[in-house]
């Protein structure tokens, strides 16, 4: 009961479902955050790999990790704030887990990912 | 003495903790409370117990869990005593005429408009900015001076043997040649009254009877709390 509860409000936080892009775990995604300078409002975009997702409800996250001037760098959204306005896919990878923290250990050439052309793809060539 | 200004207030239970966002999209923690809707059981008045509060029950009790006390305090029940006095011409004290409640608390400041046996549902709390929130903090039992007081213990190396929690020294030796009143020492810690105040009201959910508060509230969920205005402004 308590539950059905916290979830109903939950609800008011969270974003239609259709308006959510679909993403995996191993994807090159841009997240693109509106930034308040003072009154102007901007979009930013951060793009990376997706490694981890987390939570549920209006409390779920996803983790975005990259590479900038040599350093890891990663960050974490959630999923459901009004300051995301758009995530894009940009590629696919195949992956084995849901969570990508073995990326942190990998540098250069070690931390590409294999591509998923597309669902029908990775059947066919089994 | 003037009449006290009413106190918006209800009783509740915790219903556990969830994150919302505001109109600026920052992320809220807030504790939902499911609160009312409440019976008005008794009107404490100046002339006749010396102050002002009104006697709020929440949540109905079965009958047959209640003692004939806790369901007389609601209604009117039938006995001879009742007989013998309204035979005596003694007017009756007014009752809520509700079910026996599981839980009544009195909620201090005059009774406005409320009478025994009206009802408070959330609406009561609309347009307040800042409540307070009473509650009985999670018991954890007898506990040692680290958890119960915050002390730091000991050190795990460096020749100690044992008592790596122990609290220390708990004072000096000839002079005073005893304890000070009010050591903090281990004992039982938690499942006490507790307040959490001038915490934020972030909504009143009056559909569904709910309270969203920003921050903690004290009790483990599903236990009771009082929530009402805030007196520290």
């Amino acid at each position: 009961m308590s539950q059905q509860i916290l979830a109903s409000v939950e609800k008011s936080s969270l974003k239609p479902a259709e308006e959510i892009q679909k993403f995996e775990i191993g994807d090159t995604v841009d997240v693109h955050t509106k930034i308040l300078e003072g009154e102007k409002e901007r979009i930013q975009v951060f793009s990376g790999i997706v490694i981890a997702r987390s939570g549920s409800g209006s409390k779920e996250m996803f983790t975005v990790r990259r590479i900038v001037a040599g350093e890891g760098v990663e960050r974490k959204f959630p999923l459901h704030s009004p300051r995301i306005a758009k995530i894009d896919v940009k590629r696919s990878a195949v992956v084995r887990r849901a969570k990508l923290y073995y990326m942190r250990n990998r540098s250069g050439k070690s931390a590409r990912l294999r591509e998923r052309r597309s669902e029908q793809a990775g059947t066919d060539s089994k | 003495m003037a009449a006290a200004e009413r106190v918006p207030g209800i009783l509740g239970r915790k219903i556990g903790m969830t994150q919302v966002y505001d109109e600026q999209g920052n992320v809220v923690p807030v504790t939902v409370v499911q609160a009312g809707p409440c019976d008005v059981l008794q009107v404490r008045t100046t002339d006749r117990d010396g102050y002002e509060a009104v006697q709020l029950g929440y949540l109905d009790k079965p009958r047959r869990l209640a003692a004939r006390s806790e369901r007389g305090h609601v209604a009117k029940l039938e006995s001879k005593r009742a007989k013998s006095r309204a035979a005596a011409g003694v007017e009756a004290i007014a009752k809520a005429g509700c079910e026996p409640k599981r839980f009544i608390r009195e909620i201090r400041g005059g009774a406005g408009d409320l009478q025994v046996g009206s009802k408070i549902d959330v609406s009561a709390l609309e347009g307040v900015a800042r409540v307070d929130v009473v509650g009985t903090s999670k018991g954890r039992g007898f506990s040692g001076a680290m958890k119960r007081h915050n002390f730091h213990g000991q050190r795990a190396t460096h020749g100690v043997k044992k008592c790596h929690r122990a609290l220390g020294g708990t004072g000096a030796s000839a002079f005073p040649s005893r304890l000070f009143k009010g050591k903090k020492m281990p004992g039982q810690y938690g499942a006490a009254r507790c307040t959490m105040r001038n915490q934020k009201l972030v909504k009143v959910d009056a559909e569904q009877n709910l309270l969203l508060i920003r921050g903690a509230v004290p009790g483990p969920n599903g236990g009771y709390v009082v929530v009402q205005q805030t007196n520290k402004m």
